[in-house]
């Protein structure tokens, strides 16, 4: 009997699929926030190609509603892997005239990133994005293939995916069309983080316990202070959090927690009954195919 | 939780589950309760079903739309793509892919069972075996399936008679066992809408002595597979070139068919080199051995040339691989332009690529007599024996013998979608 065990699987999986397009594509790159699953990500692509370095570079679509801890931390990860550090900057796309910003205290820049995103994969010439989107975030994901043709306005038609049989994967596409890999397709919030155990793999700081100062807004916890700004009748209080998802500050909430370390974590993702995203993101509760909806706009 | 790191050990490997069957036979439902019967439904996701239920006028909650995530899914009420759930029980856990049930999304339907261990396939306990429930069997075991569940459902809407449902046992097993490649084939009653024998034992059917279905699932342990000896396709050639690893040269790839070892002396084909492995990575990490499935790197004792493409084989292996251009195989059709011989089409099989001409089509399959007809085509969603002459020579396994050495795709050369599925049966110069 095999002694592989299901997150070694994945992980020889992932690796898998990471050497295959970096291979069979030109020139691709790696979309790394800074967040968990990038983090992720980022540290299996270093592992694909050990002892070589890393053979494309990182791109952080900004939207420039950080968290402070997290650049820090994805500056620090991409010099210690020694990657080439690519920032589209949504600011820049705001100053161009590309996008126009919602305003308004629940205006969020995360719809705008696929903007950003499509404009810096034509700047720079890459031809297949890796992300590191899992199936089990949400309903449309799960409909996702390993590699996602995006035609040449990078939009995604979910009634016409390429067939996908096996792990045999086509990465052929014409000039101009792009593909967006995730090789954490298979992968769940709990696989996640017993990969950050097992590899004891640092991550930014907010995703542990700590005291922030918070709003309830359509029961999320938002940060104020950033890009949140309290509304009239939101009374500001101090919480012990943590974030299950690091995304636009505008837009991600924390969740009450004492959990300190990824052994905590550990023990509170598997006993949780509400999904990171539904529990996080606000973009996601707007209608019921949000996610799908900025997929077709070209989203990651 | 067993230990303080949650990462308690499963008794068994993960499990690769595909639903199949016809349209409106329950498959999104019976996934549906599955999910949420192991308690593995959030609670945003059920309130957000629920609320979805009540907008597209079903009555009760809608189990389907856990699975059935695109707006255009939810708005008709059917499946059309694959999707892929996830879950584990103490038991072990599992990747589920719910299929689509309707004809023309069957290429779907391939991409979702392509990877299964187990296919559940629904059958509709009042309108029993149709056409689409033979057509899944007919892939799931072409695709190498290695056991076939029938689940007969809704047999609450035929008063749970035992009759009814061994006539529609009967007749799947019958044909799964008239199929070129059989498997053996077991029938649970139950009803996904109620929960019936899903997760729990039914009051509903004292005659069935049987697991319910998630214990069969748990329990469920393949005849270990039969080796032909270790292989592995190179991806990428890791050359460092500088700094302290300058001299390194390792190939890149995923092993299958067996397993290689540290001192092993390994046959690059096509050209039959032989070397000796003197290093194994895994994941970053130096190991003694690695076995099926494994994504690694190898460093030999000598240099050589060795490309993408090319093959290392195990010299010990029990099995050697067939090497040629001239190719035999069973198809998936996936795309409208048919295939039809002289037709032209890219080959992908293992990690080679080359063109791939179509030389003659021996049959295509009749999915209810079994015969094998002659055709001048294969359209979108038949299955038959194609002979293809590939531009260059591939080290191939029968399907049967090593489903990762034998399975291969074609590409349409002018629009790059993925258009057929090949199961190899043979290889020739």
């Amino acid at each position: 009997m095999s002694t592989t065990t299901h997150l070694e699987s994945l992980t020889d999986e992932a690796i898998t699929i990471i050497r295959e397009v970096a291979t069979e594509c030109q020139n691709p790159v790696l979309l790394f926030s800074g967040g968990k699953d990038s983090a992720v990500l980022l540290h299996l692509a270093v592992l694909a190609f050990a002892p070589a370095r890393l053979p494309f570079p990182v791109m952080h679509v900004d939207t420039g509603h950080n968290f402070a801890e997290v650049i820090e931390y994805r500056d620090q990860f991409v010099r210690d892997v020694g990657a080439r550090l690519v920032i589209a900057s949504v600011q820049e796309s705001i100053d161009k005239g590309r996008v126009v910003e919602d305003t308004g205290p629940r205006a969020s820049r995360n719809r705008l990133q696929s903007v950003t995103l499509l404009d810096a994969m034509i700047e720079h010439g890459f031809d297949a994005a890796f992300g590191g989107g899992r199936r089990d975030e949400d309903k449309a994901r799960a409909k996702e293939r390993i590699l996602s043709f995006r035609d040449q306005q990078g939009r995604w038609d979910p009634r016409q995916q390429r067939p996908e049989p096996w792990d045999v994967l086509n990465a052929r596409i014409r000039k101009g069309e792009q593909l967006r890999a995730f090789p954490l397709s298979n992968w769940t919030e709990l696989d996640i983080w017993q990969y950050i155990a097992v590899h004891d793999l640092a991550l930014p700081t907010i995703y542990y316990s700590h005291t922030r100062t918070v709003v309830e807004r359509d029961g999320m916890l938002l940060a104020v202070g950033g890009p949140v700004v309290a509304e009239p009748g939101e009374v500001p209080y101090e919480a012990v959090v943590r974030y299950r998802t690091v995304g636009d500050a505008s837009c991600t909430g924390a969740v009450e927690s004492t959990a300190a370390n990824v052994h905590d974590v550990i023990i509170e993702v598997a006993a949780a009954r509400i999904t990171e995203r539904g529990a996080t993101r606000a973009d996601d509760t707007f209608s019921e195919s949000a996610m799908e909806d900025r997929k077709r706009e070209g989203y990651f | 939780m067993s230990t303080t790191t949650g990462t308690a050990v499963a008794l068994r490997s993960t499990l690769r589950v595909a639903t199949a069957g016809s349209v409106d036979d329950g498959k999104s439902t019976l996934i549906g309760r599955l999910l949420h019967d192991t308690k593995t439904v959030f609670e945003d996701q059920l309130a957000a079903v629920v609320k979805a239920s009540r907008r597209y006028g079903d009555g009760e909650t809608n189990l389907a739309l856990l699975t059935d995530g695109l707006r255009a899914e939810r708005e008709q009420g059917i499946t059309i793509d694959v999707a892929h759930r996830y879950f584990a029980t103490p038991q072990r856990s599992f990747i589920v892919a719910d299929t689509p049930g309707h004809a023309q999304y069957t290429r779907n339907m391939v991409t979702g069972a392509s990877n299964a261990d187990v296919a559940i396939v629904l059958v509709d306990a009042r309108h029993g075996v149709l056409e689409q429930t033979r057509r899944h069997a007919f892939i799931a075991t072409l695709l190498g399936v290695k056991s076939i569940v029938v689940a007969v459902n809704k047999m609450d809407l035929v008063d749970w008679d035992e009759a009814e449902f061994d006539l529609i046992a009967k007749e799947v097993i019958e044909y799964v066992q008239a199929l070129p490649t059989p498997v053996p084939v077991t029938a649970i009653p139950l009803s996904a809408l109620l929960g019936d024998n899903v997760v729990d034992a039914s009051p509903n059917t004292p005659w069935y002595d049987g697991p319910p279905l998630l214990q069969w699932l748990e329990e469920f342990d393949a005849d270990p597979r039969t080796e032909v000896g270790g292989r592995l396709h190179v991806q990428r050639v890791i050359r460092p070139q500088g700094g302290e690893f300058a001299d390194f040269r390792g190939y890149a790839g995923v092993v299958n068919g067996g397993g290689f070892a540290v001192g092993d002396e390994v046959t690059i084909e096509p050209s039959g080199n032989r070397a000796v492995i003197k290093a194994l990575h895994r994941a970053g990490k130096p190991v003694h051995s690695a076995e099926n499935g494994h994504a690694v790197v190898i460093e030999l004792t000598t240099t050589i040339d060795v490309a993408r493409g090319d093959v290392f084989v195990a010299t010990e292996g029990t099995v050697v691989p067939h090497i040629g251009e001239s190719v035999e195989a069973e198809v998936c059709w996936m795309v409208d332009q048919p295939l039809t011989v002289g037709s032209r089409w890219w080959f992908k099989h293992g990690t080679r690529t080359g063109r791939a001409t179509v030389t003659a089509i021996d049959y295509r399959h009749d999915l209810a007599s079994l015969d094998r007809e002659p055709t001048e085509s294969l359209e979108l969603n038949t299955l038959g024996r194609v002979r293809l002459l590939l531009s260059e020579p591939i080290v191939a396994d029968r399907y049967i013998d090593n489903p990762e050495g034998g399975r291969m795709i074609l590409i349409d050369e002018a629009t790059n979608s993925t258009a057929g599925a090949l199961m190899i049966t043979a290889v020739a110069r």
